[in-house]
């Protein structure tokens, strides 16, 4: 039975375990206790299994990466971040960045689920049938998801600075991560961003060194303007001149251009609709 | 069941002032007379002495209609405690309501600092004198245990011990919130009078083991720093060695500023975005308040660390009817359970023999 599920039935599967996680969270928060990292950790595991498996049917229906649309897109974006937090949370021991992964997961999830325009159409022969380009792509689209986690742990930084300024510890305050651990949490996740963009930009130049006709300029100038500002970013804070709430802020920054050039970016190719069993709610 | 005959006795915080207090508290001689006079009489089958600073409780189980009466008399005759005088500020409680007030004293609900976490070492101590004395049975055995385990899931699920409620501990709680753990954080304790040394021991209690000391005074500098285990540092150079340091406490007792905004920034240019918790606890204040500004620097005067602790007060305080709730709850359930075991009746029980040797603990709390 299992294996008649479509793509789209897997990711709502997957979109359902995120926001069970986000919603037991909540639950915790709201009866003043401390989100349990345990429970939602095995939410966002399972949700993160289902989605692989959407992924995977998707990947197989279309013959390639399933990056062909701002659905595949934002599924792809979701998953990377999910794959980083599922290493990274058992480092970092923070069950409010499960909660608000979890939730960020079921947003970018189910909100792209939701779009049926979304996955109308797809993009055609998207990687000219080169595994390079697919990777590439895949690249700088998993790099995505790492600035979608980083824009997260800044949030998370906004809130603790805040909450010592305003000289408020007390309350759900109280479940954040020092200043310390979150501002190395962020200039680890950075630095995996602007390193991954930094491979995947390398894996398309050798590729449109070739032919330089095969990339629009815009979609060229908007990516490297992205990796260029994160890298900037991350010199500044590692020469001590970006810090604190200007990084945070920074960071957040970083992810909002990051995905809002990926609406740029889709919009450079011819489109076709995707495989019609794939159209199926 | 006979757990209607368990009762507690005694004088709090609530009701006794603290000269009142004084004059009640139980010395180890005289508790142990008392013990031998009530075993003795047969009043009473168990009991369990709970005397701390802000309480003197005695828990037990009735041998007898008058035992509760005899408890009473035989305390206040060794404190010299007059009967009106006892009685006027006396708890007095049984069954029921004697379970539910022993759950709260575990929890700290009923303590003057709310959620306080010493009261439940010293209900643990009170009973474990009780067990090895030998005047813990099944009723105090399963009573206190069940009230270690209540105390435990409230402190857990509630936020009656959150937050730090006095100012050297708020100060600790905000370096940990800007550092995480104080054992890699070098701090300078600039000062060396009482509340800074209250501060660095609170902070050496939670992991700070990177402390030095500098003041105007070098042979009080160099007394502390040897009590505390930490280095010196003349006090000229506190500016210039700013930039070593982490966490600054600022307690001395001069007229003016000690600390300027300008050395502070200067410090930060070379710290690579490593933040800066300033810890103002002196009067006239030692670091200027400009410093507050700068990005990264984290400035706190006492005012400040006194408005924290009373919201983490207020906060405990807003708890206490949730916690009371949730104890009620296992404490009713403790009785209903009572009630369905089947006791040997009071009469048909030993009474108090002290040194009978410890009472069996059939489930340790959790």
């Amino acid at each position: 039975m299992l294996a008649a599920l479509t793509a789209r039935q897997w990711m709502w599967a997957a979109g359902a375990c995120y926001l069970a996680g986000f919603a037991a969270g909540a639950w915790a928060l709201r009866r003043r206790g401390r989100p349990s990292g345990l429970i939602v950790y095995l939410l966002v595991a399972v949700g993160y299994l289902l989605q692989v498996f959407g992924l995977a049917e998707r990947g197989r229906a279309v013959g390639g990466c399933p990056l062909g649309n701002a659905f595949e897109l934002c599924q792809f974006t979701a998953w990377s971040a999910i794959t980083l937090y599922l290493v990274v949370g058992v480092t970092f021991r923070s069950s409010v960045l499960g909660y608000f992964t979890a939730g960020l997961g079921a947003v970018l999830t189910l909100v792209s689920l939701a779009m049926p325009s979304w996955d109308a159409v797809r993009r055609a022969h998207a990687f000219g049938g080169n595994p390079w380009i697919e990777f590439h792509a895949a690249l700088a689209l998993f790099s995505y998801g790492v600035f979608a986690l980083l824009a997260l742990t800044s949030l998370l930084l906004l809130f603790r600075l805040h909450s010592l300024r305003a000289r408020h510890l007390g309350g759900w305050f109280s479940l954040l991560p020092s200043v310390l651990d979150l501002d190395h949490i962020s200039v680890r996740l950075l630095g995996a961003a602007v390193g991954l963009l930094a491979a995947s930009l390398v894996v398309g130049a050798a590729y449109w060194l070739r032919d330089t006709s095969s990339v629009a300029a815009p979609k060229l100038l908007l990516t490297a303007t992205v990796w260029l500002a994160a890298a900037i970013a991350l010199g500044l804070r590692l020469r001590g001149r970006l810090v604190a709430r200007t990084f945070a802020w920074t960071c957040v920054a970083l992810f909002a251009v990051a995905m809002a050039s990926l609406g740029a970016v889709n919009a450079s190719r011819r489109p076709v609709p995707p495989p019609a069993a794939e159209l199926r709610p | 069941m006979n757990a209607d005959l368990f009762f507690v006795l005694g004088a709090t915080h609530h009701d006794a002032p603290i000269a009142v207090r004084e004059k009640l508290a139980l010395a180890e001689e005289a508790e142990r007379a008392l013990h031998a006079e009530l075993a003795a009489s047969g009043a009473v089958s168990e009991l369990a002495v709970l005397n701390t600073c802000n309480r003197i409780e005695f828990y037990g189980v009735a041998a007898g209609s008058d035992a509760i009466a005899r408890v009473e008399d035989g305390f206040r005759r060794r404190v010299g405690c007059a009967p009106e005088e006892l009685a006027a500020i006396r708890l007095r409680r049984s069954g029921l309501e004697a379970i539910r007030h022993l759950f709260e004293v575990a929890a700290g609900v009923d303590s003057q600092m709310v959620g306080e976490n010493e009261i439940f070492g010293q209900v643990k101590d009170a009973y474990a004198a009780a067990v090895s004395r030998g005047t813990a049975g099944p009723v105090l055995n399963r009573v206190f245990q069940k009230a270690f385990q209540a105390a435990k899931h409230v402190r857990t699920h509630t936020a009656i011990s959150a937050g730090q409620v006095s100012v050297a501990n708020v100060a600790v709680d905000l370096a940990q919130n800007i550092f995480g753990d104080l054992a890699p954080v070098n701090v300078l304790l600039v000062g060396a009078g009482e509340i800074g040394e209250k501060t660095a021991r609170a902070l050496q209690s939670r992991g700070a083991c990177r402390l030095t000391l500098c003041s105007r005074s070098l042979e009080r500098t160099v007394t502390l720093a040897e009590t505390l285990g930490a280095g010196t540092l003349p006090f000229e150079h506190r500016e210039s060695r700013l930039v070593d340091f982490d966490v600054v406490v600022g307690a001395t007792a001069a007229p003016s500023h000690i600390l300027a905004a300008a050395a502070v920034a200067a410090a930060l240019r070379r710290r690579s975005g490593r933040p800066l918790l300033l810890l103002d606890l002196a009067l006239p204040r030692d670091i200027e308040p400009a410093a507050a500004g700068l990005a990264n620097v984290f400035l706190y005067n006492l005012d400040d660390l006194a408005a924290i602790a009373a919201e983490n007060r207020t906060a405990r305080a807003a708890e206490v009817e949730h916690c009371r709730q949730l104890l009620a709850e296992r404490a009713d359930f403790l009785w209903r359970d009572l009630g369905r075991r089947a006791m040997p009746r009071p009469e048909l029980r030993p009474p108090l023999l002290p040194g009978r040797g410890p009472a069996p603990q059939a489930d340790h709390p959790s």
